[in-house]
């Protein structure tokens, strides 16, 4: 194998998961506190502050941080805690379950293009870890396993509470699990491809899918065509809250009716495996869906094919990664907004949904697009 | 018979049945309120105002003090009299009423030769367990002398539990001075 490829390759893996996606994870925390605090008239973290005196110093230093240094007091107090095992769960298990949660959600972001092709000499490095032409499929196939993690913490931890929490996250997989590959099967008819950079690079050309106003985008074509996208796009984004078990949906940890779900029983490092876990589902599932419904990492309007921004250059690649943090942060926002807005659904509602009303809606989008593909020139 | 009451229910619009026109509507009610508490222009922002945000008070820099109420019961304290007399004569009855047992008297007598002698009992030693008080005020309502007080004070810290155990000493810098009703060992009657 060419051993540039594969050093590229390791440096693209260090910097989006310990430059990108793991601080991003810290600071929606961070973002969840505040905003919510926001909401409800509250404060949140605001105080946290760089403690010099306890590396010998006269002072701690007191800087107008707003609290930004909080989420690493979090994950120091989250390293030093006491790492508890009860003595009635099943040990291998509960310790394999944290981690089954935790790493499909790492794994899902390789296959993300995080900016366009950058040319380095007679190079092009596309800038995903994996460019693969299978990108949809390996998404749901890795991040299904995420269940894997959930139920296995409830049967491990060997009580009730979390015994509810394991059940109820296998239920609500199978639920809207059908509904969230079938809603992306118009995107698939329209693309021809399930490369998900050249998803990206054929919406910087022909108009982001639920906002098409350039490119062929402009036609009747495109206009019919949005009828299908924004209702996959609808379907697509409430099977990622339920994917990532956020809050309308967030059955399997429910804390006024099963104390803390599936982690009841963990704490230290475990628990904050799992927390970390749910966030980082929640970025990927928020780069999912810019990926597929909001152009990637192209700028609107076509201006990504100008001759500098397609050039591959090292700024119009930045910029182009600018773009896309820049839509999923607010995507992320979109998501805090949305648990601090609407109130959990109940278990039964939740299938209903999933198996009633989106996987129909699912089922007929996927004939309408074809409908439309075929008689719409 | 009994009367049977058809309690009317809500008509559901369209929009209602489809949920998504009123998770919109919630959305939008929430983003506004986001809005006008960052500006500050919550319903009672102004009434409730500390922080700056929200109606939380940022306690160490802001405090209760100002407006505790004339019933606030604090930390337990004992005071002297105006002629700087210890008041209590330890009759151990505020020891007999306190109901998580947190105050400790050993009495003691007063030598003869001492100007209060017809006092004859003063503690030796008088601890409250500041780990174990409730702040009931029982002790000073039994308190035949009005030698205990419950002040406005609420801060007790302390780094181990030896530290929240006052002592007699501890108690009378609490409570100082205070010029009372029973004179009965005073000249001044």
């Amino acid at each position: 194998m060419d051993p540039f490829f594969i050093f590229i390759t390791v440096v693209k893996i260090i910097t989006i998961t310990f430059l990108v996606v793991l601080p991003m994870v810290a600071y929606a925390v961070y973002a969840e506190r505040r905003f919510s605090a926001i909401l409800q008239d509250r404060v949140g973290p605001n105080r946290t502050m760089i403690p010099l005196k306890i590396f010998g110093a006269k002072k701690d230093l007191n800087l107008p941080l707003g609290g930004l240094t909080q989420p690493i007091a979090d994950g120091i107090k989250f390293l030093l805690k006491e790492d508890f095992t009860p003595n009635h769960v099943r040990k291998p298990f509960y310790w394999l379950a944290p981690a089954l949660t935790m790493v499909p959600s790492l794994v899902t972001v390789a296959v993300v293009p995080f900016g366009s092709d950058l040319r380095l000499g007679d190079r092009i490095i596309p800038l995903s870890v994996a460019d693969i032409n299978i990108g949809p499929l390996f998404v749901f196939a890795v991040s299904s396993l995420a269940v894997y993690g959930i139920t296995l913490a409830g049967w491990a931890s060997n009580s009730k509470y979390s015994f509810f929490g394991g059940v109820r996250a296998c239920a609500q997989m199978i639920s809207y699990e059908i509904a969230l590959g079938l809603s992306i099967i118009p995107i698939l008819l329209i693309m021809g491809e399930l490369n998900l950079n050249e998803i990206v690079k054929y919406q910087a050309a022909n108009g982001w899918l639920i906002f098409p106003f350039w490119g062929e985008g402009l036609s009747l074509k495109g206009f019919l065509l949005l009828i299908p996208c924004l209702i996959s796009f609808i379907i697509f984004t409430v099977s990622i809250f339920a994917e990532t078990n956020r809050m309308p949906f967030d059955l399997p940890e429910c804390e006024t009716e099963l104390v803390g779900g599936y982690h009841t029983e963990y704490s230290s490092m475990k628990f904050a495996l799992f927390f970390l876990g749910e966030y980082a589902a929640m970025i990927v599932g928020s780069a999912l869906i810019v990926t597929l419904f909001l152009g990637g990492w192209s700028l609107p309007f076509g201006w990504s094919e100008s001759e500098f921004m397609s050039s591959g250059s090292i700024p119009a690649a930045l910029i182009h990664v600018g773009c896309f943090l820049t839509k999923v942060i607010a995507f992320i926002l979109f998501f805090i907004w949305v648990r601090w807005s609407v109130p959990r659904v109940r278990y039964d509602q939740l299938m209903k949904l999933g198996w009633v009303v989106f996987f129909e809606a699912a089922l007929v989008n996927v004939f309408l697009t074809a409908f439309i593909l075929y008689y719409v020139r | 018979m009994a009367e049977i009451k058809v309690i009317k229910r809500p008509q559901l619009s369209l929009g209602d049945k489809l949920y998504l026109p009123a998770i919109a509507k919630g959305l939008f009610l929430t983003f506004t309120h986001a809005i006008s508490s960052l500006r500050g222009t919550t319903r009672g922002a102004k009434k409730m105002r500390s922080s700056g945000l929200g109606v939380t008070m940022q306690y160490p820099e802001e405090k209760w003090d100002d407006s505790l109420p004339e019933y606030y019961r604090g930390v337990p304290a004992l005071v002297t009299n105006e002629e700087d007399r210890e008041k209590c004569v330890s009759c151990q009855l505020c020891e007999f009423i306190c109901p998580p047992k947190a105050i400790k008297i050993t009495p003691g007598e007063i030598p003869s030769d001492d100007p209060w002698a017809k006092v004859e009992k003063r503690p030796q030693a008088f601890d409250i367990d500041m780990t174990r008080c409730i702040y009931c005020g029982m002790c000073e309502e039994v308190c035949p002398e009005e030698a205990i007080f419950l002040r406005k004070d609420y801060v007790v810290t302390g780094s181990d539990r030896s530290e929240m155990v006052h002592d007699k000493d501890r108690l009378y810098e609490i409570g100082g001075k205070r010029v009372g009703l029973v004179n009965k060992w005073n000249d001044l009657k």
